[in-house]
């Protein structure tokens, strides 16, 4: 059985699953517009939590909080539920797919068949949508595929249960009590508001603006700490957090610009559409700090001058999201 | 970033299996999307951290040649697990896992097993029961 399900190719999966399945009930949001009324931009350093052998840096919040928080922002409900037995989360999944409802799942990309096997490693946070299923094979919508795929039961239940850090534990969630009308501006101005929140008000120095700086900080002393061949994995990873499957690129930056624009559009408030541009302004930034990190891990630059300044764009992006958060902070 | 300069360096990472979605303004100033398939920088970041990680795993390999480790102690980090992971996704304790790294007790499995950790690791049988030791 297949259900009625249009495929909207998106840069991020999180944001993707979630406007995919609003489609689908009627509720036309582009992917950007979910990622700003889910507030999913953000930056944190995690220098004490190592990722393949890294310390860790992220440029959105925990996984699942952007669906969380747009759906929220929207007034929907959500049905989400976890599994011990992955018999049993399987059976549910078979029994949400025969009532003819699209369902949104949680996956490790390690066993994820139809995957690049380059970006095939212990990550567990990605998203999908099952629209279906004929014979052995479930009917896959991946956001961050051009087109739709499938996978075999066995492989199903493989990703859904994949181990490690967020493990997925057989997860499974769908949007549930549509409202009659949806308040878009509201969505906007809640998801902002948290937006500058996060990124202007967290009290932890590795989290938000402060984060960066404190990056920077960090980018000057590895050379000298951990040698050249650490350091340049080090500043691979943050690059490779930056642009990797599912930013749009430059770490969600264009992608915030291109909701700040909308935004303009639906709210009438000209002072977005300046703050958009301002926001390319920190993502082309962005890219500037990974042509000159490139420099380091590609020809392994021994000078320290290239971490000098890639700190130094750092502290200069530091400074300009800023201004556009405190800029958003006056218009709401 | 404008969307004639949505970068197009393809190093062959994504397989020809899909394109990354970007988002870039056109001549106008508006926001849209455009297909990439791979930009240098990046493209560099995820070979500079797969050649590093191989270089650990041929470290581990020179010790199972040489008989101080089971195969599966390559295959682990080969496949960027550590024995935490491979012993969840194997429903058994970290130290038999690690029991099984030594060739001593690697020599007593079972194909069951074997077939088991293989699947685990994306490899055929073969490649664990085959491994050429000296």
């Amino acid at each position: 059985m297949q259900i009625d399900f249009k495929h909207h190719q998106s840069a991020h999966c999180e944001n993707g699953v979630t406007s995919n399945l609003l489609k689908y009930y009627g509720i036309d949001a582009s992917e950007p517009l979910i990622f700003g009324m889910g507030a999913g931009i953000f930056f944190t350093y995690l220098p004490f939590v190592k990722v393949n052998h890294a310390p860790g840096s992220s440029f959105r919040p925990m996984p699942g909080l952007v669906f969380k928080r747009a759906a929220s922002n929207l007034g929907l409900g959500i049905y989400r539920k976890k599994y011990r037995n992955p018999k049993k989360a399987m059976r549910d999944l078979d029994e949400v797919l025969e009532k003819g409802m699209p369902v949104g799942i949680q996956v490790g990309v390690f066993h994820l068949t139809y995957f690049p096997d380059p970006y095939r490693f212990h990550f567990n946070a990605h998203n999908l949508v099952v629209f279906g299923k004929e014979g052995d094979n479930y009917l896959i919508s991946d956001p961050v595929m051009e087109t739709t795929t499938t996978l075999t039961t066995k492989e199903m239940q493989r990703v859904r249960f994949a181990k490690g850090i967020f493990a997925p534990k057989g997860q499974m969630y769908y949007p549930k009590d549509i409202p009659e009308s949806i308040n878009y501006e509201l969505a906007i101005k809640k998801g902002i508001k948290k937006a500058c929140a996060d990124m202007l008000g967290i009290p932890i120095p590795l989290m938000g603006v402060k984060g960066i700086k404190w990056l920077a900080g960090d980018v000057r002393k590895w050379p000298k700490k951990h040698g050249e061949k650490k350091a340049a994995l080090y500043l691979g990873a943050v690059v490779r957090m930056q642009e990797e499957i599912g930013t749009g690129g430059a770490g969600f930056r264009f992608m915030y610009a291109a909701f700040l624009q909308e935004a303009a559009e639906i709210t009438g408030k000209s002072e977005l559409k300046d703050l958009s541009e301002q926001m390319t302004a920190c993502g082309d930034r962005w890219r500037d700090f990974a042509i000159n990190s490139a420099r380091i891990y590609k020809s392994r630059d021994k000078s320290g001058e290239s971490y000098e300044m890639s700190a130094d764009i750092l502290l200069d992006i530091a400074d300009m999201e800023k201004k556009v958060f405190t800029g958003l902070k006056k218009v709401y | 970033m404008k969307k004639d300069e949505i970068p197009q360096d393809d190093a062959n990472l994504l397989e020809g299996k899909t394109r990354d979605l970007c988002y870039a303004v056109d001549k106008d100033g508006n926001y849209t999307t455009g297909l990439s398939t791979g930009w240098d920088p990046k493209n560099a970041a995820l070979q500079h951290a797969l050649d590093f990680f191989d270089e650990r795993a041929q470290e581990v390999k020179e010790k199972v040649l040489k008989g101080k480790l089971s195969p599966l102690a390559y295959f682990m980090e080969a496949r960027f697990m550590d024995a935490n992971l491979l012993a969840d996704y194997m429903e058994i304790s970290k130290r038999d896992v690690k029991r099984h790294m030594t060739p001593k007790y690697f020599k007593d499995l079972t194909d069951d097993v074997l077939k088991e950790y293989a699947e685990i690791l994306r490899i055929d049988l073969k490649d664990l029961k085959d491994f050429p030791t000296s």
